[in-house]
């Protein structure tokens, strides 16, 4: 399932992840690590929320 | 070396050397009609340390000020909390001429700074929680992440208990008084929440995630020296207290009513659901948008309970002034709105419609249906009008909501 930032609306997809830092493609929300940040704006993982 | 502007002395080793910008009434789109001061801060400890500077046209009012105090030269540390240009518009400047041993910001400001200036210097990135020695005073970083910028963060001056929030608890307010305790506190208070309601707003959640992290690290604050504005040296709990009811969404029994109109008729119709509302007991501001300008709807919008927006239709879409102020709306995030849309139209009559699809994208739940009038409003348009009014206050409840 894809989330959404809130601060910034950047989407995380998990079949692209997050390569440049370090998430694999293929890698759920919730496996991605607790200290990763938004790649866009910076903020933490809980500030993103299930995308539709 | 001949005196010009002077430094602000605030504490034993912290002054004031920024500067006041009497004539800016625009700041990115945002009306100021106050005016408004880039703040910097000079600390001199055993590495005298400079925090922030200015929009780069007053860069040589904030050398002047440092000037009065200590040779800029000998400044040895310079922090930069926030890379939006009217803070760190003066960083080259500034670097050339005090030859700072060391320059920090946070991470994602290391970066952006790259993507702003060639500095020349490397910038040092600092973490959330990070302790700088100044020798004989101690400096912490509070990162805020997105309040309102991905590099923005804070600086604590732990001995004299000074936090330099950067653009958080400031204002758009020019002045020779350059604490908060004394200046007019109508002012104070009105640009506060303007500033809030049109920066902050649609960080609320952060905003709400920060204040609890602050007081989680119990840090004692003595005075809160923000980059716009007053410095709050009594009661930095004030501000606090009014950046949390904001940021919780707490709302008065309120609404707003914004539109534009061609021939007057769009506009009667807004003055009758005006006094619709206010027969139910609500306070209204009707905001004709050739009247008001975006940033003064949205202040408003800051304790609304009710969004009310009348269009007339012009070449089958909404009138380009509403567009606007709901672009720049929908972008603040408002929560917890009831609404509804309004307008008179001549034949094929778009904009209402349009409007009640803009405020579905908002979340702006509907109270009542869309009200279409041809051409001129008569009595029973008047009527239904002054009916929608009613309607939505009476959907506002008789509490205050939150």
């Amino acid at each position: 399932m894809k989330y959404q930032c809130t601060a910034c609306s950047y989407v995380y997809d998990p079949a692209v992840g997050d390569p440049e830092n370090g998430v694999a493609p293929g890698t759920p929300f919730e496996q991605v690590p607790d200290d990763w940040v938004c790649p866009v704006c910076g903020v933490g993982k809980d500030m993103f929320e299930p995308a539709e | 070396m001949s005196e010009s502007y002077r430094a602000v002395k605030m504490t034993d080793h912290v002054y004031w050397v920024g500067a006041v910008d009497w004539a800016i009434r625009d700041f990115h789109g945002h009306a100021t009609q106050r005016g408004t001061t880039y703040n910097a801060y000079l600390v001199l400890a055993d590495k005298v340390t400079l925090v922030d500077t200015v929009k780069a046209p007053f860069t040589d009012e904030l050398l002047a000020r440092v000037a009065s105090v200590i040779d800029p030269a000998k400044i040895d540390y310079v922090i930069s909390n926030h890379t939006e240009m009217d803070h760190s518009g003066g960083l080259p400047q500034v670097l050339a001429a005090a030859k700072p041993e060391k320059v920090f910001a946070s991470t994602m400001g290391v970066k952006a700074l790259a993507e702003h200036f060639r500095l020349g210097q490397d910038v040092q990135a600092v973490k959330d929680g990070e302790s700088l020695s100044l020798g004989n005073l101690d400096l912490a970083f509070v990162e805020a992440r997105m309040l309102h910028w991905p590099d923005s963060m804070m600086t604590y001056l732990a001995q004299e208990q000074v936090l330099f929030s950067s653009d958080a608890f400031g204002m758009h307010l020019a002045g020779s008084e350059r604490f908060a305790d004394e200046v007019d506190d109508c002012a104070l208070v009105e640009e506060a929440a303007k500033y809030y309601a049109n920066i902050l707003l649609p960080l609320s959640p952060l905003v709400a995630k920060l204040l609890e992290k602050v007081a989680r690290l119990n840090l004692p604050i003595s005075m809160i020296a923000p980059s716009h504005g007053p410095i709050w040296r009594r009661e930095p709990t004030r501000i606090v207290g009014l950046y949390a009811d904001w940021a919780a969404g707490k709302k008065a029994r309120k609404a707003v009513v914004t539109y534009d109109t061609m021939w007057e008729s769009t506009g009667k119709m807004a003055r009758t659901i005006g006094d619709g509302l206010a027969s139910g007991g609500v306070t209204v501001r009707v905001m004709p948008l050739r009247a008001a300008h975006r940033s003064d709807v949205a202040t408003e919008m800051l304790d609304a309970g009710a969004l009310l927006v009348g269009s007339p239709t012009l070449n089958n879409g909404l009138f380009p002034t509403v567009a606007d102020v709901l672009t720049y709306l929908k972008g603040l995030k408002p929560r917890n709105l009831v609404g509804a849309a309004f307008g008179s139209y001549g034949w094929s009559g778009e904009a209402t419609g349009q409007l009640e699809e803009m405020l579905g994208e908002m979340k702006v739940e509907l109270a009542a249906g869309a009200l279409k009038v041809k051409y001129v409003p008569d009595d029973e348009a008047l009527a239904a009008s002054f009916a929608l009014g009613s309607a939505v206050a009476e959907r506002l409840g008789t509490e205050t909501q939150s």
